[in-house]
C-alpha cells in the first residue's frame, strides 16, 4: 500500500496504541436500536503497522533546512529512517560523511557515489561525489517523510 | 592428571552448541551511533551522579582510564586527550538494548538475554553449518539494523563460549568471530585466558588458585575433578568440566521472578532535610510499587535504608535501615508510602549530610497467591482501581505525571546528569535533529 499515490484516497487514521478509538463490539445495548454499522466494524488502521515494517531498526529523526525540498522533505519535516532496508540507487539516506549527517540521494553511477540535493531554487546545494579520503557510510534509507502542511 | 580427554564437540551424542553476543563498548556505541563524529574517538560514560566511570570507549581504555574511576580524579585527563563524556543515560541505552535483542531474536528463538549488553543463543542446530558464517551474519544484522558493533564467541558450553567471545575480542578484532571446534582451538583460547577472567571465577578462588599455581583457564581446565570438588564443591565442579566443553548449564529463558526490587539512588547533592528524604523515599516506594504490579505481584517485606558519604571522611557518618513485615502482601502504593513513611521516622537523625536513601521490597509472591489477612481493613478492590488508572495515565502522559503527594514536587534530591545526551529514541522531543 502506497502512501504516496497519485490518486489520494482519504481514510480515517488513527494510531492503535495508545490512541486506538474504542469500538463498541458490545452488541447487548441496553435502550433503543443496535447500531446498524456494528456488524461492519473493523479494526482502527494503525499509523505504526503503515509505516513502520521493521520496528527494532526504525528510527525518527527531525530535518530542517530545504535542501531537499524538491524531494518533498519539507522544513521542517519528520522522517523514518530504516536501518534494514538495503540503500539501492536512487534511494533517500540519512548519510554520514566526515561525521556529520546529511540527507541526500544516494546516486550511483559508474563506480562513482554522489550525495545529491535536491533544490532546484538555490544553486548552493551542489552533488557530492564521495571519494577517497572521505569518511562515508549511509547511516539508514529514508522509508517515509512526514509533514505538517498548516503552519500554527 | 589428564582429565581435559578430547574435545566434548567430536565425543557429544547430544550436541550442544552455545553463542554469546556481546555488545562491544555498549553504553559508548549507543552514544556514537547519534553522534558520529565521535567515531574513533576516547568516550566515557557516568554513573548515576555523574560519579565514576562505567564505560569507556577502546580509545579511553588505551589512555589509561580505569573502570570505576571517580570523575573528579581523571579530569584533567579527560580535558587534556578532549575526551567526551556522558552521564549515563538508561532509556537510550535500554531501548537500544532491546532492539539489539529483537534482532538476535530472529535468527532463533532459543535466547537468554544475560545483561543488557549480553545474549547467549543456542545455536546447537546450526553446529553442522558453518558456525562462522553464522556468527558473521548475525553480527551483520545487529550492525546494519540497529548500529551496534558485537563480538561472538561459540563453544559446546556457555563458560567456553564466554571464553571463546573474550579471545575474539582481542584476537579477532576484525571478524569478530570465534568458535571453539576443536581441542586445538580450546587450547587456544583457555591458554591466553588468565583464571581470574573465567566466568565465575571470584576473588576468593581466584587467590587460592593462584595460591596453587593455577594461572591459566587451561590449567584449571586440566585440574584433578576430586580435587576441584572437594575444594570448590559442585559449582567448581560444573566450572570446570564446562570448560573442558562439557555443558552444565543450560540456557534460563524465562528470567526468574525477582526476589526482590530495590529502588535506590544517590542524590545530586549530600541533603539533610527530613523533607527531602521523605520525598525521595516515597517516590522509591512508588516505584517499586509500579514495579510490582507490572509483574502481578506483590510483596510482604519492606525495607528503607538512608546512609551518608563514606567517602566524606569530614562528615559524621550514619547507616540507618529498617525493615517492616507486612501482614497481608501487598502492591499498593499508598501502604508502601506508608510504611517507608513510618519506617523513616523511625530511623531518621537530624544532623547528618545523607547521600543515598533507598527502598528494597521482598518476599514476593504473585498476585493471585496473596491471602487476604482477617484484620485488613483497606478496600483493595477500590486502590486497584486508582492504581490501574494512575498507571494508565503515567504510561500514557510520562512518568510520574500523577503521583502521591508525598513524592512532592520540587525533586531537589534528584539525580545530577550534567552530560546526558538526548533520549533520541524514546522521546519525541529529542529526536536526532539533523540541518539539512
Amino acid at each position: 500500500m502506497s502512501l504516496f499515490a497519485d490518486k489520494i484516497s482519504i481514510q480515517a487514521l488513527v494510531a492503535k496504541e495508545p490512541l486506538a478509538l474504542p469500538i463498541i463490539r458490545d452488541t447487548a445495548v441496553k435502550a433503543g436500536f443496535p447500531s446498524p454499522a456494528l456488524d461492519y466494524m473493523q479494526d482502527a488502521i494503525d499509523l505504526n503497522q503503515l509505516l513502520i515494517k521493521h520496528p527494532s531498526s526504525t528510527f525518527l529523526v527531525t530535518i530542517e533546512g530545504d535542501s531537499m525540498i524538491d524531494a518533498f522533505i519539507a522544513n521542517p519535516a519528520l522522517l523514518i529512517i530504516d536501518r534494514a532496508l538495503q540503500v539501492c540507487n536512487g534511494d533517500i539516506v540519512l548519510a554520514v560523511v566526515n561525521g556529520d549527517f546529511t540527507v541526500k540521494r544516494y546516486v550511483r553511477k559508474a563506480d562513482k557515489v554522489f550525495l545529491v540535493p535536491e533544490n532546484k531554487q538555490n544553486p548552493k546545494y551542489q552533488a557530492m561525489e564521495i571519494v577517497d579520503g572521505m569518511e562515508f557510510s549511509v547511516w539508514g534509507v529514508v522509508a517515509h517523510i512526514i509533514s505538517s502542511p498548516r503552519k500554527r | 592428571m589428564g582429565c581435559s580427554g578430547t574435545y566434548y564437540f567430536f565425543s557429544s551424542k547430544t550436541l550442544s552448541m552455545f553463542a554469546i553476543v556481546d555488545c562491544n563498548n555498549f553504553y559508548a556505541s549507543c552514544e556514537r551511533l547519534f553522534q558520529p563524529q565521535l567515531e574513533h574517538q576516547p568516550i566515557v560514560v557516568l554513573s548515576n551522579n555523574d560519579g565514576c566511570v562505567i564505560a569507556r570507549s577502546n580509545e579511553a581504555k588505551a589512555l589509561g582510564i580505569k573502570m570505576g574511576a571517580p570523575a573528579f580524579e581523571i579530569q584533567t585527563l579527560l580535558e587534556q586527550h578532549q575526551v567526551a563524556v556522558f552521564s549515563s543515560n538508561y532509556a537510550l541505552y535500554g531501548d537500544l538494548s532491546h532492539r539489539v535483542m529483537q534482532v538476535l531474536g530472529r535468527f532463533t528463538p532459543a535466547i537468554e538475554i544475560y545483561s543488557i549488553d549480553e545474549a547467549f543463543l543456542d545455536v546447537a542446530q546450526f553446529a553442522f553449518t558453518d558456525l562462522s558464517n553464522y556468527g558473521s551474519a548475525i553480527r551483520a544484522a545487529v550492525l546494519q539494523q540497529v548500529g551496534i558493533p558485537t563480538t561472538i564467541g561459540m563453544a559446546t558450553s556457555k563458560t567456553l563460549a564466554k571464553a571463546a567471545n573474550r579471545y575474539a575480542k582481542k584476537a579477532c578484532k576484525t571478524t569478530g568471530v570465534f568458535v571453539i571446534d576443536s581441542e586445538a582451538k580450546r587450547q587456544e583460547v583457555l591458554e591466553a585466558l588468565p583464571v581470574e577472567d573465567v566466568w565465575g571465577i571470584g576473588r576468593k578462588y581466584q587467590i587460592w588458585l593462584d595460591a596453587h599455581n593455577i594461572k591459566t583457564a587451561w590449567q584449571l581446565s586440566n585440574s584433578n575433578l576430586a580435587w576441584i570438588q572437594k575444594k570448590m564443591g559442585v559449582v567448581g565442579l560444573r566450572l570446570v568440566k564446562e570448560l573442558q566443553g562439557i555443558a552444565c548449564y543450560d540456557l534460563e529463558e524465562q528470567p526468574a521472578a525477582k526476589q526482590g526490587i530495590m529502588t535506590s539512588r544517590s542524590f545530586g547533592h549530600l541533603i539533610s532535610e527530613k523533607k527531602l528524604l521523605q520525598e525521595a523515599i516515597a517516590t522509591h516506594a512508588t516505584r517499586c510499587a509500579e514495579k510490582l504490579r507490572k509483574q502481578d505481584s506483590c510483596c510482604a517485606l519492606i525495607q528503607v535504608f538512608i546512609h551518608t558519604n563514606a567517602y566524606r571522611k569530614q562528615d559524621a557518618q550514619y547507616h540507618g535501615v529498617l525493615s517492616i513485615p507486612i501482614p497481608t502482601a501487598t502492591d499498593s502504593t499508598s501502604e508502601l508510602i506508608q510504611l517507608a513513611m513510618s519506617a523513616l521516622d523511625n530511623i531518621y537523625k537530624p544532623g547528618f549530610l545523607y547521600k543515598k536513601a533507598g527502598v528494597y521490597v521482598s518476599e514476593i509472591v504473585p498476585r493471585s497467591q496473596v491471602q487476604l489477612s482477617l484484620f485488613s481493613s483497606k478496600d483493595r478492590g477500590k486502590e486497584k482501581q486508582l492504581h490501574d488508572a494512575m498507571d494508565k495515565i503515567n504510561t500514557l502522559m510520562g512518568r510520574d505525571k500523577v503521583r502521591y503527594a508525598a513524592a512532592g514536587i520540587s525533586r531537589k534530591w534528584k539525580l545530577r546528569q550534567e552530560k546526558k545526551s538526548p533520549c533520541y529514541t524514546t522521546n519525541v522531543n529529542e529526536l536526532l535533529r539533523i540541518k539539512n
